[in-house]
């Protein structure tokens, strides 16, 4: 029993571990909540885009001495308004559009940082997070980004839903719809920024649409899918982060790996939508 | 924050529910609808009948408000359109994403959402009507099941519960019969004669054109243009019928009406 307890409580000994707990906790959260939108609304590929578009925001601001997440919050919600933007010009194919900035974004941030010095270790650190090298001052950043987006989706709860369940009733019922679609731009983009730092750039996706996919799987109702989703990614960014102290792998991956693995667990096991349910139907005719 | 929501059109009773004058609309310089002149008054159960690509859909998206026609007037309650929260547009089925994790008594209540306002909650009065509305359309029980779980007629009654929810004025429903089996459709006309019997304005657009002329007060024959609208023993002339369907409807002399069979639309699907 003791051994267990040691076992559990040994990696906070060390106060990068127990800072690193925190902000794994609040992306656990936060993601995943907001993920729901992302995953019910099809918005991973441009999920994907945004966080990528975020790394010369980063970049910049690291060059001119700035908070990295004020670089990053800038360009996110630029670009989150820009794509709102195309997106409602019906004539441009949006995701050809997104993929040209995304790559273009990307390219220009990964330019920038090459020409730096310590390239390889910065590189690494903004593309797979740092969970571990997490400050104070960051985890208070996060603390406050992560309670104001919960805060708005609490609060916009049924505006969300009606514009992602039936944008036409959203218009007849004269619901400024855009608006509403572009605050859940802006919400995407604050998220994106406060998981870079724990799972980093290439890795974001998986904290928006993993733990939200697997609830979907389940969940009946939206709230319990958010409440889900949010167990999900929470309890993996705690097994993922004794995973990485004692098997010694990068963190943002050991998180992303025990949601894939529980997303297929639900795949294959789910009641009614998964894999499992369907053969014994199909058997029993 | 009230100043982020449309400001509500003036809602004029004494005028009629819909009116339209010299409505044309485009997409890629074919006409989608064009010169529709007409106006409805208040407990009338409309059926909207035409081939497919008439323009039943795009004419029920422009007077909720969804569409903007490129001329002509369209009055609601005397308005213009865009302001009104009185007219529910219920699309055809094909249109919902039927695996949304959403039950159905949340689906009803977002009728009320203009009325509950931004960043509140549903309260009891709310929740009151919306069990009422399930009442009313004979699917209490089935409040608390996901939307998907239920039977095409089921699901047709969901959103009609939530126009009740909505205390719709005008209620367009898009091809609601479509593929139903008699008892649906029979406890969806039992619904729309009590909202008629209220005053509400329906319009229906449908493919059978038997179930129009039996069921409805008024028919309005459509084809890109309004060939007729009134009684349907005055629209479903030979002459009419052949000009909205050319030749594809066959016309039968039997006793001292006609059969009528739309030979091209059953359980066809139409998007604009």
């Amino acid at each position: 029993m003791d051994e267990i307890l040691h076992w559990l409580t040994q990696p906070f000994s060390y106060a990068f571990m127990i800072r690193g707990m925190w902000a794994s906790l609040i992306v656990g959260v936060v993601c995943p909540v907001l993920g729901t939108y992302v995953v019910l609304r099809g918005m991973a590929f441009l999920g994907d885009a945004l966080a990528h578009i975020i790394l010369p925001g980063v970049v910049m601001a690291f060059l001119l001495g700035w908070p990295l997440a004020a670089g990053a919050l800038l360009v996110g919600v630029l670009a989150a308004l820009a794509i709102g933007a195309l997106g409602r010009r019906s004539e441009i194919k949006q995701d050809a559009i997104i993929g040209v900035v995304f790559a273009g974004a990307f390219a220009l941030g990964v330019a920038l940082i090459s020409m730096q010095r310590s390239y390889a270790v910065d590189l690494a650190h903004i593309l797979f997070g740092d969970l571990l090298g997490v400050s104070n001052d960051d985890l208070w950043l996060m603390a406050g980004l992560g309670a104001l987006v919960l805060f708005t989706v609490f609060a916009l709860y049924k505006e969300f839903l009606v514009i992602s369940f039936d944008p036409v009733l959203a218009t007849t019922l004269r619901l400024p719809v855009s608006l509403l679609q572009n605050i859940l731009l802006v919400l995407l983009a604050i998220v994106i920024v406060i998981s870079i730092q724990a799972v980093g750039v290439a890795l974001v996706l998986a904290m928006l649409v993993t733990p939200a996919s697997t609830a979907y799987l389940i969940s009946r109702r939206l709230p319990s899918m958010m409440l889900l989703s949010a167990g999900i990614g929470s309890f993996s960014a705690v097994l993922g982060l004794y995973l990485s102290f004692y098997v010694n792998v990068a963190s943002g991956p050991a998180i992303v790996l025990v949601e894939t693995v529980i997303f297929v667990l639900a795949f294959a096991l789910a009641p009614r939508r998964g894999a499992l349910w369907e053969l014994l139907r199909t058997r029993r005719g | 924050m009230a100043q982020l929501l449309t400001r509500p059109a003036n809602h004029d009773i004494s005028a009629p529910p819909i009116q339209m004058e010299g409505v044309s609309l485009r997409y890629d310089s074919t006409f989608v609808l064009r010169d529709i002149t007409f106006s409805l008054p208040a407990g009338q159960l409309v059926a909207v009948v035409g081939p497919n690509g008439a323009g039943k859909t795009t004419l029920f998206r422009i007077i909720a408000g969804i569409l903007r026609p490129e001329a002509g007037l369209v009055h609601v309650y005397g308005h213009k359109p865009g302001g009104h929260v009185c007219i529910a547009y219920v699309p055809q089925r094909s249109q919902v994403d039927w695996s949304f994790p959403i039950t159905v008594k949340e689906v009803v209540m977002m009728g009320r959402i203009r009325k509950i306002g931004l960043f509140r909650w549903p309260n009891r009065h709310d929740w009151k009507y919306v069990r009422h509305a399930l009442e009313r359309v004979g699917i209490s029980a089935l409040s608390n099941q996901q939307i998907g779980e239920l039977s095409g007629g089921q699901q047709q009654r969901v959103f009609l519960a939530q126009a009740l929810a909505q205390e719709a004025e005008i209620v367009l429903l898009d091809e609601p019969l479509t593929g139903l089996d008699m008892p649906s459709q029979e406890a969806i006309f039992a619904t729309l004669d009590e909202l008629k019997r209220e005053g509400v304005a329906i319009m229906v657009a449908m493919h059978d054109l038997n179930l129009a002329a039996e069921r409805f007060d008024q028919v309005m024959l459509l084809n890109r243009r309004l060939i007729d609208f009134g009684f349907p023993q005055d629209v479903f002339t030979r002459a009419s019928l052949l000009e909205a369907y050319g030749g594809n409807v066959h016309l039968l002399p039997e006793g001292e009406g006609m059969l009528i069979a739309d030979t091209c639309c059953e359980g066809g699907e139409e998007h604009l």
